[in-house]
């Protein structure tokens, strides 16, 4: 076997030649994790904020739920979206298990919560802040919402990360769905776990590389984008 | 229990304006206890009405009632004489004592605070210009909010809820930590505001500004209305323990005289 030191050595090669497999595993896993972060992103930041800014009857249940579910196992959802999904469930007709489409539902499913429990929190506490003004302005549900979620764009820019990571690292429920199929449904984690499986350990470590050097980058863009936010009294 | 006083000269009664706030048997309780116990006052049209009293006497809460921001647990306001409504709210408007700005500039926030009233467009436009020009604030107008100083932020709080064009304006302590400029420059604002007609409840400490600002004054005690009057007459001649003991800047006690004679129906 080959020492860590050259497998590293061949893992950068690999991405420094842009090798055309890398590339489109890399892309896919972007489509795939970026299309679910913004879907979840899109259902649970309103859920979230209306979760956070309004009292009504079922609120803390539906708290408890929502946290309940951020730390959902991903096989289980896997497995739930493959048993929807499978030619005799009841979305079986609409073909999308082993498509892309189907890894983007399973990583919506467990990004979701994770975006309204966050912003859940973050919107409570903003809230406790505007809401004597709001009512004294006569805002409106929505006008709340809507505020309310702008004001704290900056703040849930650390949601949407907290979702890009769980999304961008998860290997169960894609595999399950997704099946690892070569040029379709190949994703960063899922091919590493295939390529350590059989020994080409290049490979997988080329990825692994490039899965840490996305998230230091987007990690460092929103902590920029926060202190320039911060500094200008947004946050 | 406490009667209150009503310390008014014949002259001043002659002339009363129509209410265009009352309650009638206000009450609010929490945690089991009378924060606000049958109070009727009457907030009288293009009056400039001060609320005091001692720290926990229930000023901002009283204030907060008049304003419909919490429910009453007994009696009710009413406001030109009937039940206060949503119409009745959107002729109204509040500043709270610390500003609650928005994480936006200036400018953004008379404009949210303006659309939230439905007002758009160039009429929108126009009512910003005059409540920036009015606050000396136009050369701040891209400025985030939230960098103002203290007494910035507060003209710019009071700026964007004249902007609504309110009936009636409720201030909570709105100077309680402020210089003495930025102390001034809010009181011309609220002269200003009354001078074009918008009723003025403002709840104060300052003895300096009742006297400047107030025309009528409610001073409450342990939730109860004990002392109501022209401003000048309360504060000049108070005739309650607690407002004595107030204008006399010491604490006042349930063992203090006043209000052992009092609880004995003997107010001789």
């Amino acid at each position: 076997m080959d020492s860590f030191g050259s497998i590293l050595a061949e893992a950068f090669g690999l991405i420094l030649a842009l090798d055309p497999d890398l590339v489109e595993i890399v892309g896919l896993s972007l489509k795939v994790t970026l299309s679910a972060v913004a879907i979840s992103c899109l259902i649970g930041l309103p859920l979230g904020a209306a979760v956070g800014a309004f009292r009504f009857p079922g609120r803390i249940v539906l708290t408890v739920l929502l946290n309940a579910m951020m730390g959902l196992p991903p096989v289980v959802v896997g497995l739930t979206v493959y048993l929807m999904l499978s030619a005799s469930g009841p979305f079986g007709a609409l073909a999308l298990l082993y498509t892309p489409t189907a890894m983007i539902i399973a990583q919506t499913i467990l990004v979701t919560p994770i975006a309204a429990a966050l912003t859940r929190q973050v919107v409570e506490d903003l809230n406790r802040e505007y809401a004597e003004q709001f009512a004294s302005l006569g805002v409106g549900p929505l006008g709340r919402i809507s505020a309310l979620l702008r004001d704290a764009r900056f703040s849930l820019l650390t949601v949407a990360l907290a979702g890009f990571g769980r999304a961008v690292a998860e290997v169960g429920a894609v595999m399950i769905v997704g099946g690892n199929i070569n040029h379709v449904t190949r994703v960063m984690t899922t091919t590493i776990a295939l390529e350590t499986s059989k020994g080409n350990l290049q490979l997988a470590l080329a990825l692994g590389v490039v899965l840490l050097i996305l998230s230091l980058i987007i990690n460092a863009a929103v902590m920029a984008v926060r202190g320039t936010a911060q500094r200008a009294a947004y946050v | 229990m406490f009667e209150a006083q009503t310390n008014t000269t014949s002259t001043d009664a002659a002339r009363v304006p129509t209410p265009l706030l009352q309650t009638r048997s206000l009450g609010f309780e929490a945690g089991g206890q009378r924060l606000i116990d049958t109070v009727d006052v009457d907030i009288r049209t293009g009056r400039r009405t001060v609320i005091m009293g001692a720290n926990g006497a229930g000023k901002s809460l009283l204030l907060r009632l008049l304003h419909g921001l919490i429910r009453p647990s007994a009696g009710q306001v009413l406001w030109q004489g009937r039940p206060l409504d949503r119409a009745g709210r959107y002729a109204q408007a509040m500043v709270f004592q610390r500003p609650v700005l928005l994480r936006r500039s200036v400018l953004a926030n008379l404009s949210f605070a303006l659309s939230a009233r439905g007002i758009r467009g160039r009429e929108r436009k126009r009512r910003i210009e005059i409540a920036m020009h009015q606050a000396r604030l136009t050369a701040l107008a891209y400025r985030p909010a939230r960098v103002l100083s203290g007494g910035e932020q507060q003209r710019l709080a009071i700026a964007r809820a004249l902007a609504c064009g309110p009936e009636i304006l409720f201030l909570d302590e709105p100077t309680a930590s402020l210089d003495p400029a930025s102390i001034h420059a809010v009181e011309e604002l609220i002269a200003q505001a009354h001078a074009n007609g918008v009723t003025i409840v403002l709840v104060t400490h300052d003895l300096g500004q009742a006297r400047r600002l107030g025309d009528d004054l409610i001073f409450l005690h342990g939730g109860r209305v004990v002392e109501t009057g022209p401003a000048a007459t309360v504060l000049d001649n108070p005739k309650s323990g607690p407002a004595k003991a107030w204008t006399e800047g010491r604490l006042f006690f349930e063992s203090d005289p006043w209000n052992r004679s009092q609880r004995l129906g003997d107010r001789s």
